[in-house]
């Protein structure tokens, strides 16, 4: 058992460390040849990312490390996913539904999309509406997802009148206080975040992570 | 008696040397008699004037006259190349150009363009990049990123060509692929040559008027080159780890690419000053060792041979540079502008006051969504704790203007200047 967990930890050591190569072909190896527990796998890689995340947080890993960990989660998860038996009833329990999109007006979307996945490799199950989103898109997609959060993302500057729209269609609607706000992008600071009435702004992916964590009582 | 409206009479001359020899003087880190303003816009000008964005980038005319008014009204002592930045819409259409949406074409009338962020060159394609250059943008790139080069992807390899071989080779020019491209090509370099001509025409009626530009040309820092126009922000991200060898070789190689194009066209503007927005550099887009490794060397490079050929490299540091401030110090003193978006000024003034002049940076949300009173406080920070102990500043917006500036936030940020600061 010892040596099944030293290879474990060498996994999850190997993701964090961004050592692409070896990480996928000993995931390889544990899935394909070991006939290892997919699920048991993709927890590894999750072990691993939250390693990422706080190695962020301090500052010792930036943006590429969180897109080439995304990249290495992806590939080990596409060869997880079918193996993964199904057991009826059994569903991950998730900490809560973020819906996210950018703004309409705004085509900007690497931003939201490593927020996306940070937030599904945090537990959290996201919606991603896309970009350039119109006021009624999101007002419907709300309607259907029934969201705990909603993440408005935006990187030019006309982003903080489409945000400041969105929200107060939120307000017209009657369904502001139905979900928690925030806001990000390359502009946005307390000021933007005042001025559209947004409930918080995140500067980073981690900050939107930890946001949603706390909001949804599951801080880390 | 009708006068050319590109002539500068005396009185504008000694204005226009007044007013560019504060911009050297912060260059050269002397104190000018007052602290300078810049005038720096996109599609604000469509704000200003009440025309919308695509009227802008349409109609060189309706441009150039509501620039003209700007610049009058707000009495800058530099301009930025005002119809340059915005009026290329009839040029990219006449190219069919893929990597940009604007008005009319992928977004609204009213909104400004944006860059399509794309792999325009694979990850396994550096090799050939590598190895030709000119191959690669002929047959590969260029017909990627605009219509009217999509006929070369039918070109004959014209390395390797030789004697009869040569003769025979040419006969694809025939293809009526590569014909189309050639005659949408020089429609597309008629219209370029119209708008350039405008632009041209502009800078000398604002130099008529006794108005100096803050930049003679622009270029790009040789990571941001490959990352923005080559890779696309996510698979340069992945390149640091895949293919870091072969992303420095190309670093190596554009940086000589870049400078071939920037010093002759900067030499050939008249004006020192090379603009170079930084897209890359910012703190929370790469660790400090990445940064140091793939980012700076080259741009360094880059920057001191545009110092050696007598030009004055201008980036534009955008987002918050305050990590790599002790970093990007390692320059000549004297010799560089340096344009902060959000990186603190009175940080950057400490760590770099002696070295370079600054540029920026009243904060796009504050010129937004602020009231006047809260610009006019905003500029007297700066004053206070950049400008009157020494620093050599140059006052502007984070990145120009941002379009939806209410014009009395314009007037604010202009008069609080002149009241605080000269």
């Amino acid at each position: 058992m010892n040596d099944t967990t030293e290879r474990e930890q060498q996994l999850v050591d190997w993701l964090a460390d961004m050592n692409e190569d070896d990480s996928l072909s000993l995931a390889r190896q544990m899935l394909l040849e070991d006939d290892k527990d997919p699920l048991r796998v993709m927890e590894l890689c999750r072990m691993a990312m939250d390693i990422v995340g706080k190695r962020f947080e301090e500052g010792e890993y930036f943006l590429p490390e969180l897109v080439l960990a995304g990249e290495m989660l992806e590939n080990i998860g596409a060869i997880a996913k079918p193996l993964i038996k199904q057991v009826p009833g059994e569903v991950a329990k998730k900490l809560g539904r973020v819906l996210i999109g950018t703004v309409h007006g705004d085509l900007h979307d690497i931003g939201k999309n490593i927020v996306s996945f940070m937030l599904d490799i945090n537990g959290f199950d996201v919606k991603d509406v896309g970009i350039d989103v119109p006021v009624k898109t999101f007002i419907e997609e709300i309607k259907d997802y029934q969201p705990d959060v909603v993440a408005l993302s935006g990187f030019l500057t006309l982003a903080f009148e489409s945000m400041k729209e969105t929200i107060a269609a939120f307000e017209h609607e009657d369904m502001r206080g139905k979900f928690k706000v925030m806001i990000g992008g390359g502009q946005i600071d307390e000021t933007v975040r005042a001025y559209t009435g947004a409930d918080a702004y995140g500067r980073n992916a981690v900050e939107a992570v930890n946001l949603c964590k706390n909001w949804l009582g599951a801080a880390a | 008696m009708n006068m050319d409206p590109s002539t500068q009479t005396s009185a504008a001359k000694a204005a226009y040397d007044i007013r560019w020899q504060r911009i050297l003087d912060c260059i050269s880190l002397k104190q000018p008699d007052r602290m300078p303003v810049a005038l720096y816009s996109t599609f604000w000008l469509a704000k200003y004037g009440g025309v919308s964005h695509k009227q802008l980038m349409y109609d060189y005319e309706t441009t150039k006259a509501i620039a003209e008014r700007a610049v009058l009204e707000f009495d800058p002592d530099v301009i930025s190349t005002l119809l340059l930045t915005v009026a290329s819409g009839r040029c990219l259409e006449a190219i069919g150009f893929k990597q940009l949406q604007w008005p009319g074409h992928g977004v609204g009338e009213n909104q400004p363009f944006q860059y399509l962020d794309r792999e325009y060159m694979k990850a396994d394609e550096y090799d050939e990049f590598l190895f030709d250059p000119t191959g690669f943008y002929l047959h590969t790139y260029l017909p990627r990123v605009a219509e009217a080069f999509e006929g070369f992807a039918e070109l004959p390899h014209f390395a390797g060509l030789y004697y009869f071989g040569l003769v025979a080779g040419i006969r694809r020019f025939t293809r009526p692929a590569i014909r189309e491209s050639f005659e949408r090509l020089v429609k597309a370099a008629e219209e370029s040559s119209r708008f350039i001509g405008h632009h041209v025409q502009f800078q000398a009626r604002m130099a008529s008027l006794g108005y100096p530009c803050t930049n003679g040309t622009t270029g790009v820092a040789p990571y941001d080159f490959i990352a923005d126009y080559f890779r696309g922000a996510t698979g340069m991200m992945k390149d640091i780890f895949r293919n870091k060898d072969k992303l420095l070789q190309l670093l190596d190689k554009v940086t000589i690419l870049l400078l071939r194009h920037l010093i002759p066209n900067a030499k050939a503007s008249g004006n020192p000053i090379v603009f170079i927005p930084v897209h890359w550099a910012p703190d929370a887009f790469m660790s400090a060792k990445h940064f140091e490794t793939f980012w700076w060397p080259s741009f360094r490079k880059l920057m001191l041979a545009l110092i050696d050929a007598g030009l004055v490299p201008m980036p534009l540091w955008e987002s918050d540079c305050t990590k790599r401030l002790e970093v990007i110090k390692d320059v000549p003193a004297g010799k560089c502008i340096y344009w902060f978006e959000r990186t603190d000024m009175v940080k950057a003034f400490e760590v770099l006051g002696d070295v370079v002049a600054l540029r920026g940076n009243l904060s796009p949300s504050l010129l937004t969504t602020g009231k006047p009173e809260e610009v006019d406080a905003a500029v007297k920070h700066l004053v206070e704790h950049v400008w009157k102990p020494g620093g050599k500043l140059i006052l502007d917006a984070a990145f120009g203007l941002p379009d939806e500036t209410p014009v009395e936030n314009v007037r604010a940020m202009f008069s609080a200047a002149r009241k605080y600061a000269g």
